[in-house]
């Protein structure tokens, strides 16, 4: 700042010398090599102490007609400054970031297998699946003990103690044959926990744990799984059985797989049927003559599902319920065999070792 | 149950289809082809020779028959044979060069000990009519010589293998099945039972039945004058090896084939060992009988036995006593043709772990009304085939009873298959079965009265009537209709909680495994369980699968570090796994028995908890083991082992999904490391515990070292489920921060230490976080420091420094009280 108090002539505001300072600075900023090097060229030429600056200082001391040509001059030259630092600001600005960024580039390939993965059992996630259509139906999820009463296993589904079909169950005893307590041999009980917990009407599907003292091998395991569905209503018909199993079909296996039934005999269904299901592979295809052969239902066409059947009315009884106001539909899968043929695994003994190479691919859902 | 196609067709006119036709006609009615057996159909050049003559070729391991055998040819043929069954003379079944035999063996002409063989004798299995291999078949004197042996014998055939369910023990025979396959095609059914009944002259072999509740017909029939050397026809032969039953005698033979035509079951006792009169009766204490499989067997009270004087001689409609048996000299034949109840049937045969082809059509229901027609069939053709004389005389003693009868609604097939079948309809398909169809109660055509035929003791509801009509119409005809069930409330909060219990598992690197619940009493052991320890207490199996695992787990454990070392085993050393099961936990004051309730009314709330109370505690839990490295290494460094501390955060990580924050403990509790396991509690509630295993149990089981394991209680979590979340409330007010680094005792817990500093801070604190734990001289021997950053904010103001030096500062007080920490300065 000048102390000098010269109201006619201020040197710094000549034309030329603005120019002079203009040009300067104006080259200072092209020379600029970096971005640190621009700040310093800012301060020294756009700063508060830049010639500039003070020259702009001196204004006010010009007579009044020269204030404004001067301003003018100042101004501008300022200006024209401030955009050039900008624009080379702008300029080294992106040539430091291409070059950062070209220099921290990684190899994305590299592998990240640092904490290894988990997965969840297909057995529980296909439960979940299949407890899933159900609910979307409007049917509940209902369970029930596994280690059972034999009333509850047996009895109450119509198999009563000299009951053929009873001996064909090889079934686990607790403790001795006359405990009265079995291993459940079926997800069947849960049918008759439902109807005497829950009030009417009843639709449930009951997925779980079953035994049978079969030995281990590719197609048979003594501890498996089945889920089990029963709706107890006024008026169902097995045509209403036969909607839901196709319904059931057409969820899990794709468009347009249906279900065919074929008579059967279980005690606690009359009538009763096994449930076949359109081999989803060839859609049947594979049964006519000449069709290439379909490992999936070895070209039958068709693959055995379950069992399933109007409920017994004396099943009906034995839970207090009416079977002559009230009827229902059950039905039973095995989830192993769904398991199998949904997603060809080929052998029992793979689900049941743990080896977690078989259930890593399973992820999450199946 | 095996039907040759052939005898299927003598009794149903089917008309000309294969079998495979026929068998997804009967799949179709409920008799479910399993397989179908085509017999017989690449048997050619195998024609009738007589064997005119032999040479007995010396100097061989076994005699070697060089024959001379007419096969109606100009000139006979000469065979090299190594059977010795035969002599000059003998009719026998003659393999030509060029034949092939079962199975597609071709026969040569062929140069063989020193002879050329110009073709084969055959034996009865080389035909495929049996398993006999001792010597060649010899067939009867009076084959014409030259015949085609596949057409005089009938050997092409097809055998259809049918699934016969429980309820119809009336198709396991050609009877049966022959009345279903005329029924599906609609063509007449001509029914074996149809024979003539000759009047009977005189009592025969005297019988009575001592207990009406076991048997309710019982007949007897004779022949005497038997040739016990009779032997049985080629023809039945070909048929008994058709449907598998060996072929042991005529008098067998017979009885086993109008048995398997008629469902029969029939026995042949030797007259000449029978004493005093045949009583039906249960077994007196001490009896004991020999059976026909030479095993003596101790007999129960209610076994029902065929006894005369001398004691037991049968298990009723099970097996024959073996000193009663018909053999080589039996001339007088009692043949027994009867009704047993099926439960008594089917009881013994449990009993006695025996089941036969006659036990299995007992139990599940012979035709009350044809015990006079099977005999007399067996007896005809005993007398025919056998040389032997009918008796004139007959006994028969029966029990009255009376036909099972039926109200059903008119409407009832409809109203069970959704469909319109009309009263013609069901009427018309009753009677197909063989129901006797009349008008019933109440209004014209409401209520039909049905009796159900004698074969079909399975027809005892409308119901039962309703699937006959639905059947036959055909299962395909059901429509497919969805019913519009109520809306469902979805999953349960438990059903969810275990989902997330899952997924958070596996998100965090554990695999799922479903291990067998089947333990060994060596696991407690294994586990390092102390005496009395609970777990120790659990179901044992009265038949289980393996003598070594006859328990039902009481933990996780066992399954889950059994399924860790197989696969460790196979080379996945960096293994985390996971379950989630029931555990059996018998109850100390349980009863011993869990009652069998009524079913002819719903039980009552207390009939239903008699049961309950038997039943064990089967809580559900979710257990998880870990070895090997938690994080691997690789080219971002050093890898990182599991241990104790990922299976105490697993163990949060399932309360956290429950909404429960746990109180975690040290404790001492196998199979854990004592000084490395945690009990996790919410409140006063233990939920389960994590941390390293014992060394002991590493050992025992054969685990990586340092193998960490949790077990948590899911049930005990469910019951804890925090209701919906509460929003909290976000102040917008800026952070205060503090550090502070407290030394204590080195054996104080962090848990406590953490709870005073918390407890101590006041609503003020957002967040506490432990950032190091420090040990060394700097803070003396016997001495730990932990340094915390306290977070404080007010929901509605900013704080000032002052305000959050105070909160720490009550922090650290609170922490001086209970654990006696001063601050590191």
């Amino acid at each position: 700042m000048s102390n000098d108090y010269d109201p006619v002539e201020v040197t710094p505001l000549h034309a030329d010398e603005v120019a002079k300072m203009r040009d300067e600075a104006l080259a200072a900023i092209a020379a600029a090599p970096d971005l640190d090097a621009l700040k310093q060229v800012r301060l020294a030429h756009a700063g508060d102490r830049s010639p500039l600056a003070l020259a702009n200082r001196e204004i006010g001391a010009l007579p009044p007609a020269a204030r404004a040509e001067a301003g003018k001059r100042v101004g501008g030259a300022r200006g024209e400054i401030s955009k050039a630092l900008a624009a080379r600001q702008a300029e080294l600005e992106r040539e430091r970031d291409e070059r950062v960024l070209v220099e921290e580039a990684v190899d994305v390939t590299l592998p990240w297998d640092r904490r290894p993965r988990g997965a969840r059992h297909p057995l529980t996630t296909l439960q979940e699946r299949i407890g899933d259509t159900f609910v979307a139906m409007g049917y509940e999820i209902a369970e029930g003990p596994e280690l059972e009463g034999e009333w509850f296993n047996f009895d109450a589904l119509n198999m009563g103690p000299d009951h053929p079909a009873r001996g064909e169950h090889d079934t686990f005893y607790v403790e001795s044959p006359d405990s009265g307590m079995v291993l459940r041999t079926q997800t069947s009980p849960v049918q008759i926990r439902a109807l005497l917990s829950r009030p009417l009407p009843v639709y449930v599907v009951g997925p779980g744990k079953t035994f049978r003292t079969d030995e281990l091998d590719a197609t048979h395991t003594p501890v498996f799984h089945q889920v089990e569905g029963l709706a107890v209503d006024e008026g169902l018909t097995m045509a209403h059985l036969k909607g839901t199993l196709d319904r059931f079909a057409e969820v899990m296996f794709g468009e347009g797989i249906t279900t065919r039934f074929r008579p059967h005999y279980f005690p606690f269904t009359e009538p009763s049927a096994e449930v076949d299901l359109l081999c989803f592979v060839c859609r049947g295809a594979s049964a006519n003559p000449g069709s290439p052969a379909c490992r999936t239902c070895k070209s039958e066409g068709w693959i055995e599902w379950g069992g399933c059947g109007m409920v017994n009315p004396r099943v009906l009884v034995a839970c207090g319920v009416d079977p002559e106001r009230y009827s229902g539909f059950a039905f039973g899968m095995g989830i192993e065999r769904t398991l199998m043929f949904r997603h060809n695994a080929e052998d029992m003994r793979d689900m049941i070792e743990g080896d977690v190479r078989f259930t890593r691919p399973f992820g999450m859902e199946v | 149950m095996k039907v040759p196609l052939s005898w299927l067709r003598e009794y149903a006119e089917l008309p000309p289809v294969t079998a495979q036709e026929v068998a997804d006609r009967l799949t179709a009615a409920g008799l479910k082809l399993e397989a179908v057996e085509s017999v017989g159909h690449d048997v050619k050049n195998v024609v009738v020779g007589r064997v005119l003559d032999f040479e007995t070729l010396e100097g061989f391991k076994k005699p070697i028959r060089w024959c001379t055998v007419e096969v109606g040819e100009a000139e006979p043929r000469g065979i090299i044979c190594g059977a010795t069954n035969f002599a000059a003379g003998d009719v026998v079944p003659v393999a030509l060069p060029g034949a092939v035999l079962p199975g597609g063996f071709e026969v040569g002409s062929r140069k063989t000990y020193g002879k050329i063989s110009d073709g084969m004798i055959c034996s009865a299995r080389e035909l495929g009519v049996g398993d006999d291999h001792d010597g060649i078949l010899i067939l009867p004197r009076d084959t014409p010589i030259g015949a085609d042996v596949v057409e005089l014998l009938g050997l092409r055939d097809d055998v259809l293998d049918l699934e016969v369910t429980t309820d119809r023990g009336y198709a396991l025979s050609i009877r049966g099945v022959a009345r279903e396959a005329a029924l599906a095609y609609g063509v007449p059914f001509r029914d074996p039972a149809d024979v003539p009944l000759p009047a009977a002259e005189g009592p025969g072999y005297p019988a009575s039945i001592g207990d009406p509740t076991a048997c309710d017909r019982f007949a007897l029939r004779m022949v005497e004058g038997f040739d016990p050397a009779a032997p049985t026809p080629m023809w039945m032969r070909v048929r008994l090896a058709r449907v598998g039953i060996r072929s042991v005698s005529l008098a067998v033979d017979v009885t086993n084939y109008v048995m398997h035509e008629m469902g029969q079951p029939l026995h042949a006792f030797d007259r000449a060992t029978l004493t005093g009169e045949i009583v039906v009766r249960r077994a007196r204490p001490g009896e004991k009988l020999e059976t026909l499989d030479h095993v003596e067997r101790a007999l129960h009270p209610e076994d029902v036995l065929i006894t005369d004087d001398s004691g037991p001689i049968g298990l009723a409609g099970t097996m024959g006593g073996l000193r009663t048996e018909v053999s080589g000299t039996t001339t007088d034949l009692v043949i027994e043709a009867a009704h047993f109840t099926p439960s008594g049937v089917a009881r013994m045969s449990r009993r006695h772990q025996l089941v036969s082809d006659a036990s299995r059509k007992f139990e599940r229901g012979v035709d009350t009304e044809i015990q006079l027609q099977a005999s007399a069939r067996a007896v005809a053709l005993l007398a025919e085939l056998g040389g032997g004389r009918i008796h004139p005389g007959l006994t028969f003693v029966t029990v009255e009873t009376a036909p099972t009868v039926i109200a059903m609604r008119t409407g009832h097939p409809d109203r069970v298959a959704g469909l319109t079948y009309g009263p013609e309809v069901v009427v018309r398909r009753l009677r197909e079965v063989g129901c006797v169809v009349e008008p019933g109660e109440g209004a014209e055509g409401e209520w039909l009265k049905v009796t159900a035929p004698s074969w079909r003791p399975d027809l005892t509801d409308p119901n039962d009537l309703a699937e006959e009509v639905i059947r036959l119409e055909g299962y395909d005809r059901i429509e497919s209709v969805l019913p519009a069930a109520p809306a469902g409330a979805g999953l349960t909060e438990a059903q969810r909680y275990r989902r997330r219990v899952g997924r958070a598992l596996a998100s965090a690197g554990f695999t799922e495994v479903l291990a067998y619940p089947f333990v060994s009493p060596r696991d407690w052991d294994d586990l390092q369980l102390p005496e009395g320890d609970a777990r120790r207490r659990a179901v044992r199996l009265a038949n289980p699968l393996s003598e070594d695992e006859p328990l039902m787990r009481t933990t996780l454990l066992p399954g889950l570090l059994k399924i860790l070392v197989r696969n460790t085993g196979r080379g996945f050393t960096d293994v985390a796994l996971f379950e989630t099961g029931a555990v059996y936990r018998p109850r100390p004051d349980a009863p011993a028995t869990a009652p069998v309730l009524r079913v002819d009314r719903g039980p009552t709330p207390e009939e239903v908890a008699s049961i309950e109370a038997a039943l064990p505690d089967q809580p559900l839990r979710v257990a998880a083991v870990l070895a090997g490295d938690a994080e691997r290494p690789g080219w971002w460094g050093q890898g990182r082992r599991a241990g104790w501390a990922d299976a105490i955060e697993a163990a949060r990580l399932v309360a956290f999904e429950a909404g429960v924050t746990p109180e975690v403990r040290a404790d001492e509790h196998a199979p854990w490391h004592p000084g490395r396991c945690a009990a996790l509690y919410a409140g006063d509630v233990l939920l389960g515990h994590a941390g390293e295993l014992h060394p002991r149990v590493v050992e025992a089981y054969g685990l990586p070292p340092r193998t960490c394991a949790l077990e948590l209680e899911l049930t005990r979590l469910e019951a804890l489920l925090a209701g919906p979340a509460q929003t909290p409330a976000v102040s917008p007010y800026p952070i205060a921060t503090q550090d502070v680094a407290l030394i204590v005792p080195a054996g104080t817990p962090v848990a406590e230490v953490e709870a005073a500093l918390r407890e101590g801070a006041g609503d003020l604190l957002e967040d506490i976080r432990l950032f190091d734990v420090y040990t060394g001289a700097q803070v003396g021997e016997g001495n730990k420091s932990l340094a915390y950053t306290l977070r404080f904010r007010a929901p509605d103001r900013t704080l000032t420094a002052e305000e959050a030096s105070a909160s720490r500062d009550a922090a650290v007080a609170e922490a001086t009280r209970r654990v006696g920490a001063h601050l590191r300065t």
